[in-house]
């Protein structure tokens, strides 16, 4: 039997070493009415990074971790790609490729009047056609692994902030995203749940996930993060691995945001 | 109460009031499903649909419901000739049933667009994040919330349906008003007891829907 490779219909971008490129921001920018949140924007993320979105509040960092899934749109003349295809604008394609990208939020937002299990179940069941008894089976599994299974017949108001929290990651990891991304996932907990959210992340890290996180954690930035983007008034200013970055940051207005969040 | 209680042997008063609850019943249904709809098209991002949605619930809701019974007897009916049935009661009960839903869809409409605000914007973001396109997440996860948050609203607009019946008398459908008419024009002596009666009657219809409102509000509230 002869085994013949068939080119691969859209061949997956990748930079000069051959990484492949997951995400790709190009020429982005963004305004609100007349306030530029994002001004020219260019970033590629490869596979398998963490990257780190840092920033003052108001920088800008939200808003960029946001469009890159569409919930917010961008200015004309920016393209955003994920793995090598253009976003499209709306519609169907775009809901395609949104589930590609998994997204945790600040506020948890689990489904209110869905139990836990059903949270996790419903884009595979809706979006990706799976049948009922395979993604509970799936969801348990995922669910086991952000340490909440026993929770899965409750409700999302019956959970703790940190519980709520890992279900969200749990429903994002249902659909099998290429990317994840977190915005400001551990800014609404109580302290002493931020650990358990954490701990779920640096173990998506290890296992190789490629994420993008906007946090203010700097403990995790520094244990799993692979890159650091520090952002203010709309701009990337800094770029580098986060070691550089917190021993030796170069913009000033860095070095001014690391004197106020390092020393108190 | 001389020749008061021969009234009931006289009028079939249980039947008209089951005639308001036949139309209640079916223009209830009928209001709810365009008016989900409508609902939909108020919150949905293509724009067209929108304006579609907005001026449907501004010209309906400000006309009174009369005018709509009264435009659909005279002229769909008696200019078009647009006819249900060949039986003239049922032929008039339909476009009753008609009027009274697409006058209370606006309603419906803007009852469930009240409940819609009370959904967090996180969780339509959130259905979206994971992959739905506009009318499931609408479908699963927008709408079955604001259902439970508009109950109250609802329950308001089906109230104010039950009482609005009467005006299907307009369209001369043999309902309880109707009859209230007839029995006090043959009987002006018991003006007084008759009126007490048409208006008990419809206290017995719609004082348990608001008990069950209140109750399904609460009991149906979504927990954040």
């Amino acid at each position: 039997m002869t085994q013949t490779t068939p080119p691969p219909a859209d061949p997956p971008a990748a930079d000069s070493t051959g990484t492949r490129i997951l995400v790709e921001l190009e020429n982005v920018n963004k305004h609100f009415g007349s306030f530029q949140a994002l001004t020219d924007i260019n970033l590629t993320i490869p596979e398998r990074q963490v990257a780190i979105v840092l920033g003052p509040s108001g920088s800008g960092k939200s808003t960029l971790c946001r469009t890159i899934n569409r919930l917010e749109t961008i200015d004309p003349g920016g393209t955003i790609r994920i793995d090598g295809k253009p976003l499209p604008d709306e519609g169907k394609a775009l809901a395609r490729l949104r589930a590609d990208v998994g997204m945790v939020f600040q506020s948890f937002n689990l489904f209110a009047h869905k139990s836990i299990l059903e949270n996790v179940t419903l884009g595979p069941i809706k979006v990706k056609g799976v049948k009922k008894a395979q993604a509970e089976k799936d969801a348990m599994g995922l669910l086991e692994r952000v340490g909440v299974a026993q929770q899965a017949r409750k409700m999302p108001a019956q959970l703790s902030g940190g519980q709520q929290q890992r279900v969200a990651i749990a429903r994002a990891l249902a659909m099998k995203p290429k990317v994840l991304l977190f915005d400001e996932p551990t800014s609404a907990l109580d302290p002493e749940m931020v650990q358990e959210v954490l701990d779920v992340m640096v173990q998506l890290a290890r296992e190789g996930m490629t994420m993008v996180v906007v946090t203010h954690e700097m403990g995790f930035a520094r244990k799993a993060g692979d890159r650091v983007l520090f952002m203010d008034e709309g701009k990337v200013l800094e770029d580098t691995d986060p070691e550089s970055f917190f021993t030796r940051p170069q913009h000033p207005r860095a070095k001014d945001f690391l004197g106020k969040i390092l020393t108190h | 109460m001389n020749g008061f209680l021969e009234l009931f042997a006289e009028y079939d008063i249980i039947g008209a009031f089951w005639m308001n609850i036949r139309l209640t019943i079916l223009a209830a249904i009928g209001s709810f499903a365009l008016g989900t709809v409508l609902a939909v098209f108020r919150i949905s991002p293509v724009g067209s649909l929108r304006a579609i949605g907005t001026s449907y619930v501004n010209v309906v809701r400000n006309t009174p419901l009369t005018i709509i019974m009264v435009l659909g007897v005279l002229a769909v009916w008696g200019q078009l000739k647009i006819t249900f049935s060949s039986d003239f009661e049922l032929n008039f009960f339909v476009y009753a049933v008609i009027a009274l839903s697409i006058y209370h869809a606006a309603f419906v409409c803007e009852a469930i667009r009240s409940g819609v605000n009370t959904v967090p914007q996180g969780q339509a973001e959130a259905a979206r994040a994971i992959g739905l396109s506009f009318l499931p997440a609408a479908r699963v996860v927008v709408l079955p919330q604001a259902l439970r948050g508009a109950i109250t609203p609802l329950g308001n607009t089906l109230i104010a349906l039950t009482k609005n019946t009467t005006v299907a008398a307009a369209a001369s459908v043999a309902e309880a008003s109707g009859l209230m008419k007839t029995m006090i024009e043959f009987n002006p002596n018991l003006m007084v007891s008759i009126f007490l009666t048409i208006a008990i009657g419809f206290c017995i219809i719609v004082i348990p829907m608001g008990l069950l409102t209140t109750w399904l509000s609460d009991k149906l509230a979504v927990a954040r």
